[in-house]
C-alpha cells in the first residue's frame, strides 16, 4: 500500500503543471483516484460522509450488465455456429462470441474514454465515471456485425454532442448510449436493421466459418414487422436463444441485472416497474382492440416484453438517473409513457420494428417537463397556502 | 398532543456517544465573542481593549438593528480585539476574573407586551441566540414573528441528550417558555423519549415528533406545524436560550453556564462537562483526546458544527464538541470496489444497512474524508429520503446554485436552513457541499430582498 502511495507521490511532479507530462494530468489523476480513494477531507458543511460515491454506483451498473454481456457473447457464438451449420460445444461458442464482441467493447471504450480524458484535460477537471457504464452498454445494444469504424464514429458523436457539449456527466439530456445507437440507426440503416446483420456470418480473428452468401436471419420483431408472427417460443425469447443485438436477447440475464440494480438501490424500481406496466397495458389494449391484420398488434403482450430491446431498455436505459425524470411521482409517469410509446411505435409505425430506443429518447426530452409539472404542483400548493393565510 | 412520525431521515451509526455523566466544570481563563458565530449580524464594537465588562455588558451590537446586542457572559477585562483582513472583526477576547458581578442596569423580564419583551431580550443579549426563518439568521427584533419554535430534544449524531442536560431545569424551561409566549404562539416539540419533567409544559402547543434524525430539527417542525410563507417570520429558539431566559426570569441572574457533550470516536471518555459560554475549546477537550492520528475537533456536532482548534471558542449555538479522526493519511486501495464492512452508508451499495439490521448497536469508522470526488447531480431521489419536509430539496438546491430568487421562493427557501440539508450532504453520492450552497443562497436572497 505504502509502495503505491509512494509511487504516485513520486510521479506527481511529472504530471503536475510545469512537469514533463503535464498534458496527461487528467489521465494520471484518473488512475490515481481509480486506485486510491482520494483522502481530501471535508472543508465545509458536514464533517463525515457516506462511504458511497459515484465510482461505486457506476461499477455496480457495470456488474449488473455482466450477465447480459456474458450471455450475449455465448449467444453470438451459438447463433454463428448454427448459421454455418457446424456443431460446437459451449466453450467454443462462448470464445467465438468473446472474440467477436471484444473488439466492439474495446473500440467503444478507447474512443469514449479517449474523448473524456481529452475533455477533462482541456477543462482542467477530474475525469468522471459516466462513460464506464456507457462504454459497456454500447456493445450490448448494437448488432454484432456493426463495422468497428461505425461504432467509433457513433461513440465519438454521442460523447461529444450528447454529453460533453452539455457539460459532461450529469448534465446530458439524452442517454449517451442510446444516442450512439440512434446515430448508427439513422446514418447506417442497412447495418442496423433488416435480416442480414444480427448473426455473425464471417469469422472472428480467423476462427469460426463463413455462412452461405444468401444466409438471412431476421429477429423475431423483424418478422413481426413483415406481417408474420415470430417463430420463437416464449421460453426461447425469455432465455435469449434468438438473434438480436448482443446483450438484449436474454430477458433472464436482464432480470438478473435488474435484481442487482434494485437490491443495491442504484436504479429506481418505480421507473423500471412502470415501463413494464405501461408496455404490458398498451400491448394488452392492442391485443384486445388492435387491427386483426397487424402482426405487432396481435403479438401477445408478454412476447412484447421479452422481445427486442424492451426489457433491456426498461432495466438499464430508462432508469438512467441523469436523463430520466428525477421526482418520485415523475418516475411513474415517465416509465408508463416509455412503455406506452415503445409499443405504440412497434405496432403503429411500419418503418421501425423496434420502438424502445425512440421511446426512451423521446421521453428523455419530456422527463424535464414531467418533473416541471410535479414540482409546479408543489409550488402551487405553497402559493395557495400563502393566499389562504 | 399530536404525534408526527418522521420516516424520512437517517440514524448515523457513529461511536463515541457521551455517557450521561458530568465530569467537570470548566471556567476557562479566556472567553471570546466571535461575531461570525452570530449569523447575519453586522457587528459593531461596543467596547474597546482594556475595558472592564460585567456579565451582561454589551460587547457588540448589530449595525442595522442597534437594539440587538451580544453581551459578555463573564466578568472581566477586554484583553484584545482581533481583526482579520480588511479589518474584519474576528473575535473579542475577554480575560475572566472570578467575580460574578452583573451589569448594574439589567432590565426586568416582568414584561407584558410583546414589544417590551423583545426589547428586554435584546438588552439582555438573549435575543442574539434566537434565529429567524426566513434566512436562518439572528432574529430581527423589529419584525414580529408569527410563531416561535422550540425543540426540546436532539436527534443529531453525537449531540447532547437534552433529557440529561435540562431534566433538572424544567422550571427554568417553563419560565423561559412563559416569556416567549408573550411574543407569539410558541410550539414546543418533544420526542417520545422526552422525560416527564420536560414533557408537560404549559401555555405552549406541545407536539411530539417520533423518528430518526432530522426529527429534532426545528425546520422539520416548522414545515409540519406552521410553514413560513412569503412575508412571514418565525423564530427558532434553542433550548439553551430558553433555559437562559428562564434562569433570568426565575432568579434575576444571567447565568451563561452550558452543559456540553464531549463526544466522538476520538474522545477518550465521552461525557458531559459544564462550561461557561464562549469558553476556549481546548479547555473542554484537554486531556480527553485520543490523538494517535490526525484529529479534527468540531465546534458543534459532526453534521453542522465548525472545524475548530484548541484555541477556538465554543459557539453559543453548540451543545456539543465532537472529535473525529481527520483521516487525511489513510489510503484505501481500490476502496470503491471493496466490501468495506467497517464503513457506514445509507445506500445498499455497502453492507452497513444489512449489518445494522443484524446488530443494531454496531458503530462504524468515520473520519473527515469526503470519500469520493465532487460531481454534478447524478443520482435522483437521494435527498428526498432524508428530507422529511414538503419541499423538493434537489430542485431547491439547483435554484439556489443558479441564484434564481423566484424559483427559490416558490420552492420553499423561506422555510429552510443549512442544517436541514446536512443529511442530504452526508448521503450525497456526488459529494456536493449542500449546506454551503444553502447558506450562500440564503445570504444572497437576504441581500437582494431586504
Amino acid at each position: 500500500m505504502n509502495f503505491i502511495t509512494k509511487m504516485f507521490d513520486k510521479m506527481e511532479p511529472t504530471f503536475s503543471e510545469g512537469g514533463k507530462l503535464s498534458a496527461l494530468h487528467s489521465l494520471y489523476d484518473g488512475f490515481k483516484s481509480f486506485m486510491l480513494i482520494p483522502n481530501d477531507t471535508a472543508k465545509s458543511g458536514v464533517h463525515i460522509h457516506d462511504v458511497n460515491d459515484s465510482k461505486r454506483t457506476m461499477i455496480m451498473v457495470v456488474i449488473a450488465l455482466v450477465p447480459c454481456m456474458l450471455f450475449g457473447m455465448w449467444n453470438t457464438g451459438a447463433q454463428h455456429f448454427q448459421a454455418i451449420g457446424v456443431e460446437a460445444g459451449f466453450w467454443m461458442q462462448f470464445w467465438f462470441g468473446f472474440l467477436a464482441v471484444l473488439p466492439i467493447v474495446l473500440v467503444s471504450y478507447i474512443v469514449g474514454l479517449g474523448i473524456e480524458f481529452t475533455v477533462a484535460q482541456w477543462k482542467k477537471e477530474e475525469i468522471q465515471e459516466g462513460f464506464l457504464v456507457t462504454g459497456f452498454i454500447i456493445p450490448l445494444i448494437v448488432p454484432v456485425d456493426t463495422p468497428l469504424w461505425m461504432i467509433a464514429i457513433a461513440t465519438a458523436f454521442a460523447v461529444i454532442f450528447a454529453k460533453e457539449v452539455f457539460g459532461g456527466t450529469g448534465y446530458n439530456i439524452f442517454n449517451v448510449a442510446l444516442v450512439t445507437r440512434a446515430f448508427l440507426f439513422f446514418s447506417y440503416p442497412s447495418k442496423m436493421s433488416g435480416d442480414k446483420v444480427w448473426v455473425r456470418t464471417g469469422d472472428a480473428f480467423g476462427w469460426g466459418g463463413e455462412a452461405i452468401d444468401s444466409f438471412s436471419c431476421a429477429t423475431p420483431l423483424g418478422q413481426v414487422a413483415t406481417g408474420t408472427q415470430p417463430d420463437v417460443t416464449f421460453f426461447d425469447a425469455f432465455m435469449g436463444f434468438i438473434p438480436g443485438s448482443v446483450g438484449e436477447t436474454s430477458a433472464l440475464c436482464i432480470l438478473i441485472g435488474a435484481a442487482i440494480l434494485l437490491c443495491t438501490g442504484v436504479a429506481s424500481w418505480k421507473t423500471m416497474l412502470s415501463v413494464f406496466v405501461g408496455g404490458a397495458l398498451t400491448a394488452m389494449a392492442f391485443n384486445a382492440w388492435g387491427p386483426a391484420d397487424n402482426a405487432a398488434a396481435q403479438l401477445p403482450w408478454f412476447m412484447h416484453l421479452v422481445l427486442g430491446g424492451f426489457a433491456f431498455g426498461a432495466v438499464f436505459m430508462a432508469t438512467d438517473p441523469v436523463t430520466s425524470a428525477r421526482t418520485e411521482t415523475g418516475k411513474w409517469i415517465y416509465g408508463l409513457l416509455i412503455g406506452f410509446m415503445a409499443i405504440v411505435i412497434r405496432v403503429l409505425n411500419p418503418g421501425y420494428a423496434e420502438g424502445m430506443m425512440l421511446a426512451i429518447l423521446l421521453m428523455n426530452i419530456f422527463g424535464c417537463l414531467i418533473d416541471w409539472c410535479v414540482v409546479q404542483a408543489n409550488i402551487n400548493r405553497r402559493m395557495k397556502r400563502a393566499i389562504n393565510k | 398532543m399530536n404525534t408526527i412520525k418522521i420516516k424520512r431521515g437517517l440514524d448515523i451509526k457513529i461511536g463515541g456517544k457521551a455517557e450521561e455523566r458530568l465530569s467537570q466544570t470548566i471556567m476557562s481563563k479566556e472567553i471570546a465573542i466571535v461575531p461570525d458565530q452570530y449569523v447575519g449580524l453586522a457587528p459593531k464594537l461596543a467596547v474597546k481593549e482594556g475595558d472592564q465588562v460585567s456579565i451582561g455588558t454589551p460587547v457588540l451590537f448589530d449595525k442595522n438593528h442597534p437594539a440587538l446586542k451580544v453581551v459578555s457572559p463573564v466578568c472581566g477585562q477586554v484583553k484584545s480585539v482581533v481583526r482579520g483582513e480588511r479589518r474584519k472583526l474576528l473575535s473579542i477576547v475577554i480575560e475572566r476574573n472570578d467575580a460574578a458581578e452583573q451589569r448594574a442596569d439589567m432590565p426586568s423580564l416582568n414584561t407584558k407586551s410583546a414589544d417590551e419583551t423583545i426589547a428586554v431580550l435584546c438588552e439582555l443579549g438573549f435575543s442574539a441566540l434566537i434565529h429567524q426563518r426566513p434566512y436562518d439568521v439572528v432574529a430581527n427584533p423589529e419584525v414580529m414573528p408569527k410563531a416561535i419554535f422550540v425543540s426540546a430534544f436532539n436527534t443529531a449524531p453525537l449531540g447532547a441528550d437534552y433529557n440529561f442536560v435540562y431534566k433538572d431545569e424544567a422550571a427554568n424551561i417553563q419560565a423561559g417558555l412563559d416569556v416567549l409566549v408573550r411574543i407569539a404562539k410558541t410550539y414546543y416539540s418533544i420526542a417520545p423519549s422526552t422525560c416527564s419533567e420536560l414533557r408537560n409544559m404549559k401555555g405552549v402547543e406541545v407536539n411530539e415528533f417520533a423518528g430518526v434524525h432530522p426529527a429534532s430539527n426545528v425546520g422539520v417542525h416548522i414545515n409540519h406545524l406552521n410553514p413560513v410563507n412569503k412575508g412571514e417570520v418565525v423564530w427558532t429558539v434553542p433550548m439553551f436560550a430558553v433555559a437562559l431566559i428562564g434562569r433570568y426570569a426565575n432568579t434575576g441572574k444571567s447565568d451563561w453556564m452550558q452543559t456540553i457533550a464531549v463526544a466522538g470516536p476520538k474522545v477518550k471518555t465521552p461525557c458531559y462537562v459544564k462550561a461557561i459560554g464562549c469558553c476556549q475549546i481546548g479547555s473542554i477537550v484537554k486531556d480527553n483526546i485520543n490523538a494517535d492520528e490526525n484529529i479534527r475537533i468540531i465546534n458543534g456536532n459532526v453534521l453542522t458544527g465548525l472545524k475548530a482548534t484548541n484555541e477556538d471558542f465554543l459557539s453559543p449555538m453548540a451543545d456539543c464538541v465532537n472529535v473525529i479522526a481527520e483521516g487525511d493519511h489513510e489510503d484505501e486501495l481500490f476502496g470503491w470496489m471493496m466490501p468495506r464492512f467497517n464503513k457506514f452508508s445509507a445506500s445498499r451499495l455497502y453492507c452497513s444497512r444489512l449489518l445494522s439490521c443484524l446488530s443494531p448497536k454496531k458503530t462504524y469508522r468515520f473520519d473527515a474524508r469526503m470519500l469520493g470526488s465532487e460531481r454534478a447531480f447524478i443520482m435522483s431521489g437521494e435527498y428526498d429520503k432524508v428530507f422529511p419536509m414538503d419541499i423538493f430539496p434537489e430542485q431547491l438546491c439547483k435554484a439556489m446554485i443558479t441564484r434564481n430568487i423566484d424559483k427559490m421562493e416558490q420552492l420553499g427557501a423561506y422555510e429552510v436552513a443549512p442544517e436541514d440539508f446536512a443529511l442530504c450532504e452526508f448521503v450525497c453520492t456526488s459529494k456536493i457541499e449542500t449546506q454551503k450552497i444553502v447558506r450562500e443562497a440564503l445570504d444572497f436572497m437576504r441581500k437582494e430582498l431586504e
